[in-house]
């Protein structure tokens, strides 16, 4: 089993392509994107993604209103920003939004997983808690 | 005094040597002159000339009117004196009046009637022998065959001679009626005064060099003027015979004229002719005097004039000196104002620049460098191993990677520059910011001979500002102190301290002070009394514009001599309680 199921948009695609096969190698299942809508598309067709590494500065739908648009339809799938320097500002914003956290790019590939994975477990243990209420709901009623 | 002197003088040296602002100013000066001047001096010239021209007028009317008068009583006179002639030889005939005792007695009874006017009486026969006489002088005998009255009174009835010395040796004139009795022609004659009938003449006086005289044909005096105005040194018999030539032929009015004399005086004259046209009454007076009043009123009009244009040259200079002063600044506040503006656009450009540079070139980094670590976990795999050139492979890809990040701090470095990235607001330690700015000020400090203390609060409570603005704030006073001090170094101290909700930062110089009267400027834009190109004038208005925005203000304390002292005072997070709110929320959402 993986470290966590991640989407990973951005609009480089050769950079998309070279982190997929980096983080792959890191355990991490890697489902690529290349814009916002097509994220959004993928979180869709993809019900287990936990983490989504999403790159501010995109033509079309920028990072800030995916992350909206994410936050809205998956709120619990965790969000790790991921920018210029030019972007800081909107990085902020979106942690206001509700991202996990943000790197600045090029960052370090075990710098990227440690956070990924941090994320990872922060949704599960989100999943967990959700479930254990919902258990705890039905035993209760049941009693 | 030329034109460029007195720029020179009245301006300053800059402003006289350029040459569009001494155009500026000449043709200011000559508008504001040629405005004034020109209808003060046709108003006054118009007024001047037809004040002239009805005082010239009125005088000659009255000349022309006193010379008429005059000349009528003297024309009265002589022909009165005739007529008492005729009358008696009409009277007595020839053989009566030949008795000397009855001459005696007429004569005795015309001076009883005209006191002095005849002096002796005489009948002459046809050959100018003297055939009786009554008078004061021995004259019995006389001939007067060939004197010159004699000779006319033979073509005429009767004649008034010219005044002439004859036999007595003292001016007289001779009054002669001819009558024939029986054939045979003679003559009675009178001697009239001449004292009597000169006196009629000489007491027309006006002003102080107005008087009168009688002129015969020849342009001999016939009367003595005041010898006090008219000295017998100057008679010149060829120069007042001129007159004669001005007087119409014909006409017996009188005539007025301006004539120079011999001696370049100007008079005006005012002639008549008397005895149908023999002799010529004169009456002449100095121009100057006639005109006195009118000359008068011509220097008061001048000195006016001459006061006024002094006045319109002086006000001309003053007023354009001080409109080109100021449009002198206005031209440099916008000469420094428009360097300004194209600096600020060539920043604003550089930035923009700088940033899309910093932006793009991060992301084909970003490739490169995941490149190199990809080929680093490649590297991992087990064919790889044992290979000889691993290690060097490795070397190669920790050196792509060092690089990489040398690239991103190149693209760092120019977005902080571009200031993108700075603006944002934030919670900043006041004491930790001055520390930093002290140690980046220290060096230029050191060179300036200034020591810098900080006495710094304990535990103030942050400010959520703008790093960068306050920054630019910090900076600029610590550089304002610095400056102040450069001459003969100082003392800066900086101090915290907490006061009503504020956070109060105070920079204070030991420097050379700002003068009272620039205290309440210096915060104006472009106000700076740092040489041209050292200060922009801006520094500190961009200071008080900063803290303004910040909800705080700033105060100025300085004596000259002394040392300056400017506070700031920004408020700290929680003095605003809506502020305090929104940073809870804010905590909240982070959470």
């Amino acid at each position: 089993m993986s470290l966590a199921n991640v989407l990973f948009v951005d609009d480089e695609v050769p950079f998309v392509e070279t982190m997929t096969k980096r983080l792959t190698r890191r355990d991490l299942e890697i489902i690529p994107a290349h814009s916002g809508d097509e994220a959004l598309k993928k979180l869709k067709e993809h019900a287990g993604v936990e983490v989504v590494i999403l790159d501010v500065k995109m033509p079309g739908m920028d990072g800030i209103e995916t992350l909206r648009e994410i936050k809205r339809q998956f709120p619990l799938v965790e969000v790790v920003m991921l920018t210029g320097h030019a972007t800081v500002e909107s990085a902020i914003e979106g942690m206001k939004i509700g991202a996990f956290d943000y790197l600045m790019k090029p960052s370090e590939i075990e710098t990227l997983v440690a956070k990924v994975t941090e994320a990872a477990a922060k949704k599960r243990q989100h999943e967990e808690k959700i479930m254990q209420a919902r258990l705890k709901a039905i035993t209760t009623r049941r009693a | 005094m030329s034109w460029d002197m007195i720029i020179t003088r009245l301006f300053p040296e800059k402003l006289a040597r350029d040459k569009h602002y001494r155009a500026l100013i000449r043709n200011m000066v000559l508008t504001i002159i040629i405005v004034s001047m020109v209808p003060m001096v046709l108003v006054s010239s118009t007024l001047y000339l037809q004040f002239r021209q009805s005082y010239q007028g009125k005088v000659s009317d009255h000349l022309r009117e006193l010379v008429q008068k005059h000349k009528q009583n003297i024309d009265n006179y002589l022909l009165e004196r005739l007529t008492d002639i005729r009358l008696m030889t009409a009277r007595y005939g020839y053989e009566q009046l030949k008795e000397e005792v009855l001459l005696q007695r007429n004569l005795d009874l015309l001076k009883e009637e005209y006191e002095k006017a005849f002096v002796d009486l005489g009948v002459v026969d046809s050959q100018g022998s003297q055939k009786a006489y009554a008078g004061p002088f021995k004259l019995a005998d006389a001939f007067y065959g060939d004197a010159e009255w004699f000779k006319d009174v033979s073509q005429k009835d009767y004649v008034i001679s010219d005044v002439f010395l004859g036999l007595r040796g003292l001016p007289h004139f001779i009054v002669a009626v001819r009558s024939e009795v029986d054939g045979r022609q003679w003559i009675l004659r009178a001697t009239i005064d001449f004292v009597a009938f000169n006196a009629l003449v000489q007491n027309i006086r006006i002003g102080e060099t107005g008087f009168a005289y009688i002129l015969n044909r020849q342009g001999k005096l016939q009367t003595t003027p005041s010898t006090q105005l008219f000295p017998p040194a100057v008679i010149d018999t060829g120069d007042l015979q001129e007159l004669w030539e001005r007087m119409p032929s014909e006409s017996n009015d009188v005539k007025v004229f301006l004539r120079k004399d011999r001696t370049g005086q100007d008079y005006i004259y005012a002639a008549a002719p008397l005895k149908n046209g023999e002799w010529l009454l004169v009456y002449q007076q100095r121009a100057s005097d006639a005109f006195a009043d009118l000359n008068w009123s011509f220097a008061i009009t001048t000195l006016i004039m001459a006061l006024g244009a002094a006045a319109v040259i002086i006000m001309a200079l003053a007023l354009s000196r001080r409109m080109v002063m100021r449009i002198v600044t206005a031209d440099e506040e916008k000469h420094l104002m428009d360097e300004k503006v194209i600096e600020t656009g060539k920043l604003a450009s550089i930035g923009e620049l700088a940033s899309g540079v910093a932006h793009e070139i991060n992301n084909p980094v970003a490739i490169m460098v995941e490149e190199a670590g990809w080929i680093g976990d490649l590297l991992e795999e087990e064919e790889f191993q044992g290979s000889k050139n691993v290690e060097e492979l490795r070397r190669a890809l920790t050196q792509i990677k060092t690089q990489g990040k040398r690239c991103k701090e190149i693209t760092r470095k120019l977005l902080s520059f571009a200031r993108k990235t700075s603006l944002a607001v934030q919670d900043i330690n006041v004491n930790e910011l001055i520390e930093e700015i002290v140690g980046i000020s220290a060096q230029r400090a050191k060179y300036g001979m200034v020591e810098i203390a900080t006495r710094l609060q304990e535990g103030l409570p942050p400010v959520r500002v703008s790093m960068s603005e306050l920054q630019q704030v910090i900076l600029n006073l610590i550089n304002n102190a610095l400056d102040a001090m450069e001459k003969k170094g100082g003392k800066l101290t900086l101090s915290t301290r907490q006061e009503d909700g504020f956070v109060a930062m105070e920079v204070a110089d030991t420097g050379v002070g700002i003068p009272a009267a620039n205290l309440h400027r210096i915060f104006d834009p472009f106000f700076t009394t740092k040489a041209v190109g050292k200060g922009t004038g801006l520094g500190l208005s961009i200071c008080y514009g900063i803290i303004e925005n910040m909800g705080g203000r700033i105060e100025v304390q300085s004596t000259v001599g002394v040392g300056t002292a400017i506070s700031v005072y920004i408020p700290f997070v929680g003095s605003e309680p809506s502020e305090n709110d929104s940073n809870e929320k804010n905590k909240d959402t982070k959470a």
